[in-house]
């Protein structure tokens, strides 16, 4: 039997591979889906306190304005922002449109880019502010 | 053909549903809870309850967490398959991810009518 499975190449050898930019945004996804998995748990956290009573959502308002917790929500939302547009992108190709190698360029480059200015907005609305 | 017991549905076609189905209700929350909190200037105790003790806002929210459960599932199965290949870490880890999001829903859901 002729095997047409994909395979799949050991993770510690990924450095030695050419790596084209749609593969950098295909490993940011799982990357940032994996950063999610434990982020989410941060977040669940910051909710259940927060509704718990008006003293504890105090606290979680005075936690939230340290830089600790400033580092851990600008990663949960850099990666919730990315996952997000690159997840559009899945969407938006399961469709048919931008099937191609040019089409696959182009719409990597646009999830890094459209991502990096959201991420640039958030960091901005983190640390200084609305 | 090749099996796997652990991903959601024993069906690939039905598992690829799923994460585009719950991907879209996610996306719909998250971008709802950004709007929330960027435009509503000063978010006070009695506005957070208020917003989760809104009927709309927990079936949404309940919606979102099943969704949650089941895109993280299949993501994680994914990733997990590729990549950890030695069954005995991989059941592992399989384990430790259900008591996760077990832990997550159970946490979420009774924050949210415990109100």
């Amino acid at each position: 039997m002729k095997d047409n499975r994909p395979t799949n190449i050991d993770l510690a050898s990924i450095s030695g591979y050419y790596f084209p930019i749609p593969a950098l945004a295909s490993i940011l996804h799982r990357a940032s889906g994996i950063a999610l998995l434990f982020g989410m748990g941060f977040l669940i956290w910051a909710l259940s306190k927060s509704l718990h009573s008006e003293q504890q959502f105090n606290e979680v308002a005075l936690f939230f304005a340290t830089p600790l917790a400033k580092i851990i929500l600008w990663i949960v939302v850099s990666s919730v922002i990315y996952h997000f547009v690159a997840g559009l992108k899945h969407l938006v190709m399961d469709t048919g449109i931008g099937e191609t190698l040019v089409g696959a360029r182009i719409f990597a480059w646009g999830v890094l880019i459209l991502s990096f200015i959201l991420i640039a907005v958030a960091t901005y609305i983190i640390f200084v502010g609305v | 053909m090749l099996r796997h017991s652990t991903n959601l549905s024993r069906n690939g076609l039905t598992d690829w549903l799923l994460q585009r189905g719950s991907a879209l209700l996610l996306a719909a929350y998250t971008v709802f809870i950004f709007v929330y909190l960027l435009f509503v200037k000063e978010v006070t105790y009695a506005h957070w309850v208020a917003l989760f003790s809104d009927t709309w806002v927990r079936l949404f929210t309940m919606l979102t967490l099943f969704s949650l459960v089941a895109h993280a599932w299949v993501g994680m199965w994914t990733v997990l398959t590729d990549y950890v290949k030695p069954l005995g870490i991989r059941v592992l880890l399989t384990v430790f991810l259900f008591l996760l999001l077990f832990s997550y829903f159970f946490v979420a859901v009774s924050a949210i009518w415990g109100l």
